[in-house]
């Protein structure tokens, strides 16, 4: 056999490498919900703190909400941090940050409260109706919510500084 | 402190690692003998740590230490103590320490038994044992660190994903992963011959027994895999060619194709190109495998969670593949065989084409698994391929291939003349007939299942006249019957080690054309009191009774089956509601025999137990798939018995 041929073997395996670096770029996880574009649910709450919360009172605003569990770790734990700093910063822009607790103990769900010193009003959902309204099927899942009260982006899993601001950034630009 | 002290231990094994593995390398190299005893005190080191951190994973398990974050991200007070254990290697980190450690043992045990019997290539086989232990441990540092500290650490865990919640995890994983990583041994020994130009049959012999035992620990992870999904999923199937599924069987495949090709080489001194080509595809199909788990790249239930792993692991087998095939490359003129095909009617020729249908089946095995991907790059769709298509293809060449399993140990080496084929196959072929026309006539329809069971005949047809003639020449030399019998078994063990796995992989094929073929079930409601009927089976649901386990809530449905012989059976199939899940899992309650499994799967229910949904199911000839596991199983133990010099 040539000389050259011989290198044809390594050569061949470099497209199916190439396939499975494409991989990459893809996102197996990116599944549209059908709740994208419309209007999110209204829902009334009681905060751990005994305040009543409720999405109606932050029409007109951005909203973020955000579902997360004490038992939901690591991804909720990495999460607390940066929703906390984003309310810190995003407050004074009008921006809301409502948590919603599901399948928890009230103790172990003060104590992450507690532990990560967030600030934002948090609130159980007893019998699990926002969550079931918000198609939530595994913790954390974050809605954001434009100005017009509909629901805009969907995220699976836990968010980062980044995307916080870019969601609502993207979200503040848009005319009220 | 555990944190600490765990990712601690790894660093230093992973330092320990990349030295021993350059010792070894340079010792091979200039020969000097002091560098390699230094890889050796290396690798004895990396041992041990891995061990020590291994152990210490399993500590923070049992005694809830949720400061180290992957134990509160895989436990809670309420799960079982076995269940604590099988939970460290639940997910990805714990998943990639207990590979580490496996290829830390195994080295270890190349160590004791190769350090001099194989001089020449152990340096080498040192070197790339350590270089592959070194990437495992690079892992455990940086993308998927299995020691990492949660604070503050939370009062409770997460909590094990439910359906890890069985006997078969203990089992599945650990089987499969010493299937997956006993090929870095054969794989070793490859690349060391390929460096030290022997590329001869001195690697392959070496590893003979290395090659069984991973390939016997990946099929019986398969068949442990089959049965976790028969019982525990719930849908009656163990098999639905899944990624990861795929992920596993294609290494099978191909080492399945090697075990057979390395014998050709040993007898004729052919193949040899094709055999180290082999060898490093298995090896590569099994770090694709883990790619493919870890990466996220492709959809599936098994799928761990994805973060840069998948890069590491891209980039290690691109380095793999790519140097391996270009040391192959380089040595192309060592490996141009020696023998010749002489006929196409031979045993040479049946071994090739068993190997041409094994690595097609892998073929269209990695084609159907990465298709969705391939779509995805160039026409930027989304599409899924599923069983019909796997099936499709796979299935003639497995009927292929079981015929070439009666054919292959009994033709003729270099060329088979017409004597030896009339001698050979003339009962056989003529009970494999009579088997089909009494299938037939037995009522059995289906065209696919009478054509593979007459072949399972006649392939065990062929056994025996095998098994029968070795018995009749020892018996004329005065022993009597049984004494001949085992006498043959462990004098030939190699020859009827084989013999014994292909009627495991017999029984498998029966049980798999069975279950695919007579399988019957049935899905509805039933008032309490109420009765069904299916295949000969009457159900009667009596009622349902809820209760509090230890980490959830339990609802059981309790049915009496009756058949009209043998006392009625009580069977309780349940639904087990965890906190932290939305949807229930199924708790599936079977009774299995071996002509049929009654299995049953409660559906939906009214609260105050008045009626429920059930799935009945009456499974044919499932058991025999596990049946043929522990036949392989007896047939792998006989065949890596130790060779006795022959006497008789």
């Amino acid at each position: 056999m040539r000389r050259a041929w011989r290198w044809l073997m390594p050569l061949a395996a470099l497209p199916v490498l190439a396939l499975l670096a494409y991989g990459f770029r893809i996102d197996t996880r990116a599944i549209p919900s059908p709740l994208v574009g419309r209007p999110a649910a209204a829902f009334t709450l009681t905060t751990f703190g005994g305040e009543p919360v409720s999405l109606e009172a932050h029409r007109g605003r951005v909203v973020v909400v955000n579902f997360w569990a004490s038992w939901c770790n690591p991804a909720c734990y990495d999460e607390a941090p940066v929703l906390e700093r984003g309310w810190r910063a995003y407050r004074e822009r009008g921006v809301a940050v409502l948590g919603v607790d599901i399948q928890d103990t009230p103790e172990a769900a003060q104590k992450f409260i507690r532990d990560f010193s967030l600030t934002f009003p948090n609130a159980p959902d007893p019998g699990g109706k926002v969550s079931i309204d918000y198609g939530v099927y595994g913790v954390p899942e974050t809605f954001f919510i434009d100005r017009h009260g509909r629901i805009r982006v969907k995220h699976v899993g836990a968010l980062t500084d980044g995307l916080f601001r870019e969601h609502v950034d993207r979200l503040l630009a848009e005319p009220a | 402190m555990i944190p600490e002290i765990g990712y601690g231990a790894l660093l230093v094994a992973l330092v320990l690692a990349v030295y021993g593995s350059a010792a070894a390398g340079i010792g091979g190299h200039t020969g000097r003998a002091a560098y390699v005893e230094s890889a050796q005190h290396a690798a004895l080191g990396v041992f041990v740590l891995v061990t020590l951190a291994f152990a210490l994973l399993t500590y923070a398990f049992l005694v809830f230490d949720f400061s180290v974050r992957y134990v509160a991200a895989n436990t809670n007070r309420g799960t079982p103590f076995y269940y604590r254990i099988t939970a460290v290697w639940g997910a990805l980190e714990g998943s990639i320490i207990l590979w580490a450690w496996m290829i830390a043992m195994y080295t270890l045990i190349v160590i004791l038994r190769h350090r001099r019997n194989a001089r020449e290539f152990y340096p080498w086989v040192l070197t790339v044992l350590l270089s592959v232990l070194a990437f495992f441990l690079l892992v455990m540092t940086v993308p998927a660190p299995p020691f990492q500290r949660l604070t503050p650490a939370p009062a409770d865990g997460r909590g094990l994903n439910p359906l890890l919640e069985d006997s078969g995890m203990i089992t599945h994983p650990v089987a499969l992963y010493l299937g997956f990583t006993g090929f870095t041994v054969p794989f070793a020994f490859a690349i060391a011959a390929l460096i030290t130009r022997r590329v001869g049959d001195a690697w392959i012999t070496t590893t003979r027994r290395w090659t069984i035992v991973a390939w016997y620990f990946l099929s019986l992870g398969l068949l442990i895999g089959g049965w976790w999904s028969y019982h525990v999923l719930g849908w009656g199937g163990y098999w639905a060619w899944d990624p990861v599924e795929n992920a596993a069987f294609m290494p099978w495949l191909t080492g399945t194709a090697f075990l057979h090709s390395v014998m050709i080489q040993e007898r004729r001194r052919m193949l040899k190109l094709w055999n180290i080509a082999l060898v490093v595809l298995t090896f590569s199909l099994t770090l694709f495998g883990t790619f493919l788990t870890r990466s996220g790249v492709i959809a599936s239930v098994h799928a761990f969670t994805q973060g840069s792993i998948g890069m590491f692991f891209l980039t290690f087998l691109a380095l793999v593949v790519l140097g391996a095939l270009a040391l192959l490359a380089l040595r192309w003129d060592d490996l141009r065989g020696q023998g010749e095909l002489d006929s196409v009617v031979s045993r040479e020729s049946t071994f090739l084409l068993n190997n041409v249908m094994l690595v097609a089946a892998a073929f269209t095995v990695f084609f159907g698994t990465v298709f969705p991907l391939l779509a995805e790059a160039t026409r930027g769709v989304k599409v899924s391929v599923g069983a019909p298509f796997f099936n499709s293809v796979n299935v003639p060449l497995f009927l292929g291939l079981i015929f070439l399993m009666g054919v292959g140990p009994l033709i003729a080496w270099r060329r088979a003349s017409l004597n030896n084929l009339v001698r050979n196959f003339l009962w056989p072929v003529t009970i494999g007939v009579v088997a089909a026309a009494v299938f037939r006539l037995l009522g059995v329809r289906s065209a696919l299942a009478v054509l593979t069971l007459a072949l399972t005949v006649f392939v065990a047809a062929t056994i025996a006249v095998d098994f029968a003639r070795a018995t009749r020449a020892r018996g004329r030399l005065g022993e009597r019957l049984l004494p001949a019998m085992g006498g043959l078994l462990v004098r030939h063990n190699r020859r009827y080690g084989g013999f014994v796995i292909h009627l495991g992989i017999l029984l498998v094929a029966v049980g798999v054309t069975g279950s695919q073929a007579w399988s019957v079930q049935d899905e509805l409601t039933l008032r309490r009191g109420e009765s069904t009927e299916l295949a000969g089976y009457r159900v009667r649901f009596d009622g349902l009774a809820a209760s509090e386990e230890s980490n959830h809530f339990k609802v059981t449905g309790t049915f009496t089956v009756t058949n009209g012989r043998g006392h009625p059976l009580t069977l309780s199939p349940a639904k087990k509601f965890y906190p932290r899940d939305q949807t229930p899992i199924a708790y599936v309650d079977y009774k299995l025999g071996l002509r049929e499994d009654v299995y049953l799967v409660l559906g939906d229910f009214a609260r105050d137990g008045s009626q429920a949904t059930v799935k009945l199911q009456v499974n044919r000839l499932v058991s025999w798939i596990w049946l043929g596991g522990v036949v392989l199983t007896l047939g792998t133990a006989l065949a890596v018995l130790p060779e006795r010099r022959k006497t008789a």
